[in-house]
């Protein structure tokens, strides 16, 4: 569904990605983990087409979509999360549902898409009204999911979604994931909770400095001695 | 209209119409003097919202409004100074180079990432190129000004907006409200609903697909528009023009006051602002020279000190408060 070949990537001088390529197939969930600073975010951003990629080839259902301007890109069928939610505080939860569903493809279908949310997320039907910026962080993250799916996505992008959630939530967060994955949504999960993340996954890569330095299964990943030392710390 | 009408509450209806009728009958009570203060205060309401479209509900500072303004009313000044062209029809020129410029701006700021305060510099200084060259063509009259004549003879031609007090009271009124209507369809509308996701987080509003470049925009054209008309209207009333005057940072940062003390990116406020600042300034140059310390500055200082306690006391502008004051809070 989604192909990444030899994506190099720079910011000014320096190399931000270099040389990945990877591949998520319809349905599956596939993690990337690797530490802070690997380039997680910045291959999360060039997909989403907010950076433009100095070589490489992007293809979202065979066709090339690097350096396509973000809402193209978007319009096609491919959501993100962004790493610290990014809600609009001062906006209320339908508001901000409401900037979810600004894209072409979903603005027909945005009172099904919203009712869809609403019923997955029954808390936030509860504060529908109230402003953004008071929900617990646990909401917040569930509404900045529920705003991705306002626009109809096909494939999803999660950029640490457990990020400071206490870890009940993240159970919680997880388990969204999960759902939205078996209801057919394929989900990129991008996470520095490297256990958590490989055992939802189908298909992981680690991204260190740049560069895929490995990839397999959830579970060959999870038994590598190399992952075990350097992210699990066994 | 519906759309618009429907989310009021019942008292906000009352309320609303209410003052409209009293605006329209106004006239019978009101001397010269007060009449030509409304004229200003509606000015000041369609301004308002022109500049709160863009900062209030886009969230990109325009500290050169004047520009607008400026070229709208020379435009439509100079084709009637020329070619004996009425500004109901010169009004759309009028436009068009008002958004011209806008579009010149916004190219340049958007495409290239000028963000903010940098914004803000871009928009002072097309607005001060603008005033230099027209210090400097002759056709517009140089920095001497253009004059329209008074033509008794024409003085009832309204189709030319030639006309009393009256005429321009009725225009200004009509052309506030159709401005606060504007603003209240465009803030429901899907681009309303962009303008506020890239003025809350521009990332976040790209992360959701919103095309950010064509957003804003469009927010700098409608802009530029409404602004112009604005113009055309005083260039008329006036019958003079001044570069010094018309593109003057002073008078773009006159038009940003109103939406400021009455509630950024609220419908009404510039309405209030217009309403709390125009007597306001009239009302001062009163009392000092009533008091006989109308020298030159006393006015600015008590208008500025005023300003400032409003604005510390209502930081989110006048409106707000006033809302709830009133009952008009939608529970």
């Amino acid at each position: 569904m989604l192909r990444v070949e030899n994506l190099d990537v720079f910011y000014g001088d320096a190399q931000a990605l270099d040389g990945v390529s990877l591949e998520v197939e319809e349905g599956a969930i596939v993690a990337i983990v690797g530490a802070n600073g690997a380039g997680k975010t910045s291959l999360i951003r060039t997909i989403a087409g907010m950076h433009r990629p100095h070589a490489g080839r992007i293809e979202f259902r065979g066709r090339p979509i690097g350096g396509l301007p973000s809402h193209r890109v978007c319009d096609l069928g491919i959501g993100q999360v962004a790493e610290g939610r990014q809600i609009f505080p001062t906006l209320s939860v339908a508001d901000n549902l409401a900037t979810g569903a600004m894209l072409p493809r979903a603005h027909a279908a945005r009172a099904q898409n919203r009712d869809r949310v609403y019923a997955m997320f029954p808390r936030l039907a509860e504060r529908s009204a109230q402003a953004a910026g008071t929900l617990s962080g646990g909401e917040q993250q569930m509404l900045a999911i529920g705003r991705c799916l306002m626009g109809a996505p096909e494939l999803v992008m999660f950029d640490e979604p457990s990020l400071g959630l206490a870890p009940a939530i993240v159970q919680d967060v997880l388990k969204t994931i999960r759902d939205l994955n078996r209801d057919g949504l394929t989900c990129v999960l991008v996470e520095q909770n490297v256990a958590v993340s490989l055992r939802l996954a189908s298909r992981a890569y680690v991204l260190e400095n740049g560069r895929i330095t490995l990839s397999g299964t959830g579970e060959a990943l999870l038994a590598d001695d190399r992952v075990r030392q350097a992210y699990l710390g066994l | 209209m519906k759309r618009l009408w429907d989310p009021i509450p019942l008292r906000g209806r009352v309320v609303l119409v209410a003052l409209l009728a009293a605006l329209l009958i106004a006239p019978a009570v009101l001397d010269r003097y007060l009449i030509s203060i409304f004229v200003l205060i509606f000015y000041f309401t369609l301004v308002g919202q022109a500049w709160n479209l863009m900062m209030g509900y886009a969230g990109q500072l325009s500290l050169g409004h004047a520009l607008y303004a400026g070229l709208g009313g020379y435009v439509a000044a100079l084709l009637w100074f020329y070619f004996g062209i009425g500004p109901w029809l010169g009004v759309i020129p009028a436009i068009a180079v008002a958004m011209a410029f806008g579009a010149a701006i916004g190219w340049l700021g958007f495409r290239f990432g000028i963000e903010g305060v940098y914004f803000a510099l871009l928009t002072i200084a097309f607005a001060e190129f603008t005033r230099i060259a027209f210090d400097n063509m002759a056709f517009t009259g140089g920095a001497g000004g253009l004059f329209l004549l008074y033509e008794p003879k024409r003085a009832h031609e309204w189709w030319n907006l030639r006309g009393g007090p009256l005429l321009f009271y009725y225009l200004s009124l009509a052309l506030a409200c159709g401005a606060t209507a504007l603003t209240a369809w465009l803030a429901r509308s899907r681009l309303g609903y962009q303008w506020v996701a890239i003025r809350e987080d521009q990332r976040a509003a790209m992360a959701l697909g919103i095309d950010v470049f064509r957003a804003k925009m469009i927010a700098v054209l409608i802009s530029a528009a409404m602004t112009a008309v604005g113009g055309v209207m005083l260039a008329f009333y006036y019958n003079s023009l001044f570069p010094a005057q018309a593109f003057d940072i002073s008078r773009s940062i006159e038009m940003i006051l109103g939406p400021v003390v009455g509630g950024l990116g609220t419908v009404f406020g510039p309405i209030v602002g217009a309403f709390i600042l125009t007597p306001l300034g009239e009302g001062l140059i009163a009392v000092t020279d009533k008091l006989g310390i109308g020298v030159p500055g006393v006015k600015a200082v008590f208008y500025g000190l005023t300003l400032m306690i409003i604005i510390s006391l209502r930081p989110d502008g006048v409106w707000p408060w006033l809302k709830r004051l009133i009952g008009l809070e939608a529970a």
